[in-house]
């Protein structure tokens, strides 16, 4: 399949309070087209921080990309000029977020914020009503009940389900190729956050999206995504498809995040039942200003020996396609 | 919309009332009264004479009873008349009030004008070489006393370069004038007045709206805006300024007691024949009448700018609006 996004080598620090956070050290991964791929990890590694850097929306300010390139169908986005970035941004790769009760305007009414977005990226010259008739439609393709309702209310007046949908109205206006959607259910109840991956995965099947999903579940990986991503402390260290993730996991890491999920037989059908944690990971995700040398989950892991310590292991393709960073893993 | 307003007006009926209770109690109870102030502080004149001018204004009476008997006048709008001239209150100030209203207003506008985008350019170039200017003259602006200021500019501008005029609204041949030379004689006498009522509010608004500009860019909707690939200025004059509006608004409202309140040292200062120097004057002659009629009226003008504030904000922030 053809790449349509391709993240190489990318390295991207904060600065605050005199430190320096290294949020992302040498990252890469490669999207497919139509295909989801979840990148997990736990709170911290850098998940949110890879999906900012991709459109460019790192605060300049906090922080910012070192190294590395983004190439999206073969062009770099850190090098494109401002007016370039935005024709992509929004338009060709759009993005959702964790938090939808504060990622919309509260001043503006729904009907606005998405007619915004659709002058911006393809409809400069719609009359009033023509407009009325797409935020409708749009509305209606996220299955929000009483779309003209919906429409003249502000933000504040709707769930925060709904609130996610027209979010997703929202980046879905520009007919975009990429959505990347960051955490995009862990705000909201277990019963919406079902509703709300059932509509991006039927979404993306029914526009051909290819999706970037980021979420610190495995359960919603099983449900939702053909490929992984697990990252921990910055940096990738295991990848490939869901079933060979679930059925080979090979870096501890990964094995210690299926291992505190619910019950496997539960999986992938539902995970979020009850979230009993059955065995949480000991110990914590290293302070990213302040990282350990060697692989970063040297000091939690449970199979970790002396050779762990001084250097960090290469990812390595032990079978076709299943990529692992751990000196240890044996197939 | 208009139930809330009709509720905000009566609302105010209460607070009026208080606010005229203890002004009629710090006024009658300060030492020295229009008695002393008439006979100019002489130990000749008898306390019989004094006592006799007492009644004349109904002094002599319990304080609860003189204050009753001046509310049920007010609310037939009538406010007495002035212990010094025998004129009638409402007609002093109604003569006042447009110079001051002027003052005001156009202090109030140069206040937002100038103060906002200052500090939403501050905010929006965090640390440039602007913003660092910026944060010293506000912190002249907190430092340095109105007061005096307003002596400064008039020895500077008046007296020293002699531009500008220091003291009244118009100058002695100002009859004599064609339209435009009145309204420019007009504006000259305006400039430094309005400066220095502005001046303090000025440095507080800016760096208020530099604070709030500052807090709403790190909002998650403005990340949604600029991820929408919305150009840096539709993110921040667009989605950003509106947002930001909402506390400055509430506080724009706010500093209105501050502004009229300054009025009696500025207008005094400036001899502007406004009602704070109406006040400043009835207050040194022990005018009571006229003390309290000004103390209404400022108190009914501050409550009223703050009720627009109010509508103002429900008007920006949808959330206080539809509730
Ligand atoms: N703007 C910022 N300024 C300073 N540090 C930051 C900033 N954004 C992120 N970080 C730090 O970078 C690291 C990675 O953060 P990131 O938000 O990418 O993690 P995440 O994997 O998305 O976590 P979560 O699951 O909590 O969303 C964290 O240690 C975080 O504290
Ligand atoms: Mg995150």
């Amino acid at each position: 399949m053809e790449k349509i996004l391709e993240v190489k080598n990318l390295s991207v620090e904060f600065y605050k309070g005199g430190k320096v956070i290294q949020a992302l050290r040498d990252t890469s991964l490669t999207l497919k087209r139509n295909e989801v791929l979840g990148i997990v990890g736990e709170s911290g590694c850098g998940k949110s921080t890879l999906a900012l850097s991709i459109l460019k929306l790192i605060p300049e300010k906090e922080g910012r990309v070192i190294s590395g390139e983004i190439l999206f169908k073969g062009e770099d986005l850190l090098r494109l000029s401002d007016e370039k970035l935005l024709q992509i941004r929004g338009d060709r790769i759009s993005i959702i977020f964790q938090d939808p009760f504060t990622s919309l305007n509260p001043v503006f009414k729904i009907s606005k914020q998405i007619a915004e977005s659709l002058v911006l990226h393809k409809k400069e010259n719609l009359s009033t009503q023509q407009m009325e008739k797409e935020v409708i439609e749009l509305l209606e393709l996220v299955k929000l009940p009483k779309p003209k309702d919906t429409m003249l209310s502000y933000p504040h007046q709707l769930s925060g389900g709904m609130q996610q949908r027209v979010m997703i109205a929202i980046s879905l206006s520009s007919n975009p190729e990429i959505l990347i959607a960051d955490e995009p259910t862990t705000a909201l109840d277990v019963t919406i956050q079902k509703e709300i991956l059932n509509l991006l995965t039927e979404l993306q099947k029914k526009l051909g999206l290819s999706v970037v999903l980021i979420t610190h579940d495995f359960g919603i990986v099983a449900q939702t995504c053909q490929r992984v991503s697990v990252m921990y402390a910055g940096i990738i260290v295991e990848e490939a498809s869901t079933s060979e993730i679930f059925h080979n996991p090979l870096h501890p890491y990964t094995k210690g995040l299926l291992e505190s999920l619910p019950s496997r037989e539960e999986l992938p059908s539902s995970s979020q039942g009850k979230k009993r944690r059955l065995k949480a990971i000991p110990g914590q995700v290293p302070d990213p200003s302040n990282l350990p040398s060697g692989c970063k989950f040297h000091p939690r892991c449970p199979k970790v020996i002396e050779d762990c310590k001084p250097e960090e292991p290469r990812l390595r393709e032990i079978v076709k396609n299943h990529w692992v960073r751990c000196i240890r893993a044996v197939y | 919309m208009l139930q809330y307003i009709v509720r905000r007006l009566l609302f105010m009926i209460p607070l009026l009332l208080g606010i005229t209770i203890i002004t009629f109690v710090i006024v009658h109870l300060s030492p020295g009264g229009p008695a002393d102030m008439l006979t100019g502080l002489s130990p000749k004149v008898s306390a019989e004479a004094k006592a006799r001018l007492h009644s004349l204004y109904g002094l002599d009476k319990p304080l609860h009873v003189q204050y009753w008997l001046w509310l049920s006048r007010l609310v037939r709008f009538d406010f007495g008349r002035s212990f010094k001239d025998g004129r009638l209150v409402i007609i002093k100030i109604l003569e006042r009030l447009p110079a001051t209203l002027l003052l005001n207003v156009l202090s109030l506008l140069l206040i937002f004008f100038i103060a906002l985008p200052i500090g939403v350019i501050s905010a929006v170039r965090q640390d440039s070489f602007f913003d660092k200017g910026m944060t010293v003259f506000v912190f002249l602006g907190f430092s340095v006393p109105a007061f005096w200021l307003a002596l400064l500019l008039m020895v500077l501008f008046g007296v020293v370069l002699g531009w500008l005029p220091i003291s009244g609204m118009h100058s002695v041949n100002f009859p004599y004038f064609s339209f435009w030379g009145k309204l420019w004689d007009i504006i000259k006498h305006l400039i430094l007045p309005v400066f220095v009522s502005a001046f303090g509010g000025l440095a507080y608004l800016s760096r208020y709206s530099r604070t709030s500009m500052l807090e709403v860019l790190r909002q998650d909707y403005i990340r949604t805006a600029r991820a929408k690939g919305l150009s840096e200025k539709k993110v921040i004059y667009r989605h950003a300024l509106r947002n930001a509006l909402i506390p400055i608004v509430t506080l724009l409202g706010l500093s209105l007691p501050a502004l009229i309140g300054g009025g009696f040292i500025f207008e005094t200062i400036f001899a502007w024949p406004g009602m704070g120097r109406l006040g400043y004057q009835a207050i040194m002659a022990r005018d009571y009448p006229v003390i309290m009629g000004v103390g209404v009226i400022a108190a009914l003008l501050t409550l009223l700018g703050n009720l627009i504030a109010d509508i103002t904000y429900a008007f920006i922030d949808p959330r206080i609006r539809y509730r």
